[in-house]
């Protein structure tokens, strides 16, 4: 289940938001800290998060202290389904 | 002629009560802050710097986020008669390595004596206390004198001239933090009055709601300045909250009755697009008069999806508004009438491509639409001229320059930089466009600058960054913007030149520029291209020409 959604998410984020399809994302590789996901993006993942997996991410949760890998992100998709 | 201390004085005695700034954050109940609040508040920050040795006339560098210290210690420097100058935050993604080296090519130049920020960024700040820095002192917010009534009799602002520099404005990145933007009382006092008549503010009725951060011209001027001199309130939210949750804006305005707001061009797409309605449930946006688009080019496209969206929530037409701004002129040279939409020039693209002429398209021929950015201020004077100097007529493009009775008074230290922009009195802007009925149409910019989101971004900065990344070539990186219509703004591609032809090889070299420039800038990039040998096209003089590859990237990789 975990695995499925860091590659859905994984998915999403390489095409989506960073345009580069073919870039692989590790599932502890940094997202928000190291500047890869800019703060204006953040907020189309939050969105897609809810679409996808029908969990609320709230915006004061957008932040690297909630989330700032995929793994951190799956479980916390997980803690909420 | 009046000061800013002399205003707070005045707003002290006479309106003590009425609620100057509402102070918002995410998760937490609002502050309001009254007049006799703010000027107490501020007070305490002017008795700091007489304690920690602070003079009149000398900078004082405010690295505070957006809240009460950050309000207080601005008005506390001015009403010291000391010059503040606000330096954006160190953020999460930004190298601390490389905010330090920004810091100190500013202080270099800027020569502060204090810095004013909180206790968690106090070892940032201690890195400027080095033998031979300008920087004596480093007050942190937890350090401050108690409230006390001010005596403004004992206040040295209170003594300041109105030719005096009252504030710094720098713009961001290596480049812009070494130029900073000095204004006087009387330019920003004039500016205003006048941009104030054109927008017919009235601070009995009139409320501005703003997300825009204080380092930013268009937030400190249109969203903190002109409220709180002319005693209007302000709703003002953090800039990181906005960010992340769009629809604040309008539930704050619904909230407050806000009348006013100044957004860059992205502003009106991201809230079109990311906006949801179960966000705006009985939010009713009918008492916002003017939204005035402002601070990076202006797109009628942009308008009409904010429209669309938020007519079915109160919505005014002829609410949406265009202004062309700079810190130069301390803000606004031209504002459109808010009592119709801006005007919608349509022209013939080719002509105007080819021939700088904007002329009415002919039959079967593809138009483009200009947004006007609106009629020159009533104190400001605007020319359209050719590289020679010499004024066009009406519908032909040229450069843009600006004379005014609210001009800058240098940029700070940097007569180099003063002498090159002013030319006999009057300023030149770089930016390019024309003139047709008393409307301005903005088309370019002569210069290379990038505007993101509303934020100068000079490109020179991101190649010296790019030029790091091992591999790639030195001195051959070119970076630029192309406008992408959905987000309403440009974004940064950055082209590199590498040895390698491996592609694999050259993916890592890319995602290491990705990743050194936006730690390095807080700057997202969306296209990294790394290249051969040889891509990147050069002046004869060695030179990078800038347009010259962003035109062949666009025809090679973006068509």
């Amino acid at each position: 289940m975990t695995t499925e959604t860091i590659s859905t998410l994984a998915k999403f984020i390489a095409e989506k938001i960073l345009k580069q399809p073919n870039k692989v994302i590790t599932a502890d590789e940094a997202l928000i800290s190291s500047g890869l996901i800019d703060s204006f993006s953040l907020m189309d993942l939050a969105l897609f998060i809810e679409d996808t997996f029908n969990v609320r991410i709230e915006d004061t949760e957008l932040n690297a202290q909630t989330f700032d890998n995929l793994t951190q992100l799956a479980q916390l998709i997980a803690s909420r389904q | 002629m009046t000061t800013f201390s002399n205003l707070l004085q005045n707003s002290f005695l006479e309106v003590p009560e009425k609620t100057s700034i509402i102070l918002q954050n995410a998760g937490q109940a609002d502050t309001p802050i009254t007049f006799r609040q703010l000027i107490l508040g501020a007070n305490r920050y002017a008795l700091t710097l007489v304690r920690e040795g602070i003079k009149p006339g000398e900078v004082v560098l405010l690295i505070l986020q957006h809240g009460e210290d950050l309000t207080f210690s601005f008005w506390g420097t001015v009403l010291h008669g000391a010059i503040p100058a606000i330096m954006p935050f160190l953020t999460e993604k930004l190298s601390p390595e490389k905010y330090r080296a920004d810091l100190a090519s500013l202080i270099s130049i800027t020569k502060p004596t204090a810095i004013i920020a909180s206790p968690e960024f106090e070892a940032e700040a201690r890195s400027a206390l080095i033998p031979g820095n300008p920087v004596r002192t480093v007050i942190l917010t937890n350090n401050i004198e108690p409230e006390s009534n001010p005596d403004f009799n004992s206040l040295n602002g209170m003594k300041a001239s109105p030719q005096d520099i009252v504030l710094l404005q720098h713009s961001s990145g290596t480049t812009g933090l070494q130029k900073g933007v000095a204004l006087s009382h009387h330019a920003v006092l004039n500016q205003l009055e006048t941009y104030s008549q054109a927008i017919q503010l009235d601070p009995e009725k009139d409320v501005v709601v703003s997300w825009l951060p204080l380092y930013h011209d268009m937030g400190l001027i249109a969203c903190f300045l002109l409220p709180v001199l002319m005693r209007v309130t302000l709703v003002e939210m953090s800039p990181f909250d906005w960010v992340r949750a769009p629809y604040r804006l309008l539930q704050s305005v619904s909230q407050y009755k806000g009348t006013l707001t100044w957004l860059p061009n992205f502003a009106f797409n991201f809230c079109a697009n990311k906006i949801r309605e179960r966000n705006l449930e009985d939010v009713d946006l009918s008492s916002w008069r003017a939204i005035i688009n402002c601070s990076e080019p202006v797109h009628a496209e942009s308008h009409q999806l904010f429209a669309q969206k938020f007519s079915a929530f109160g919505l005014r037409s002829h609410t949406l508004q265009t202004c062309y701004a700079m810190a130069e002129n301390v803000f606004g040279v031209a504002q459109s009438r808010l009592d119709q939409s801006p005007v919608v020039d349509e022209i013939d693209r080719e002509i105007f491509m080819t021939q700088r002429l904007a002329t009415p398209p002919t039959a079967g021929r593809p138009g483009m639409k200009m947004m006007s950015s609106g009629q020159s201020l009533a104190n400001t004077k605007i020319r359209i001229v050719d590289e020679n100097g010499n004024d066009l007529p009406e519908r032909v493009m040229g450069e843009i320059k600006v004379q005014s009775d609210c001009m800058l008074t240098e940029y700070y230290n940097r007569p180099d930089a003063t002498e090159a922009a002013i030319k006999n009195g009057w300023y030149l802007t770089g930016d390019y466009g024309y003139t047709a009925n008393g409307e301005l149409y903005v088309s370019g910019r002569k210069k290379d600058m990038i505007i993101v989101g509303g934020k100068n971004v000079y490109p020179q900065d991101l190649e010296a960054l790019a030029n790091e990344v091992p591999g790639v070539h030195a001195g051959r990186t070119v970076a630029f913007g192309i406008y992408d219509e959905e987000a309403g703004t440009e974004e940064v591609v950055i082209i590199a030149e590498v040895d390698s032809e491996e592609p694999s090889e050259q993916e890592v070299i890319a995602d290491a520029i990705r990743k050194h420039v936006t730690k390095s800038s807080a700057i997202a990039l969306r296209h990294v291209k790394v290249v051969g040998e040889k891509w990147i096209v050069k002046t004869s003089s060695g030179k990078t020409a800038r347009s010259a590859n962003k035109e062949k990237f666009i025809r090679e990789f973006n068509s």
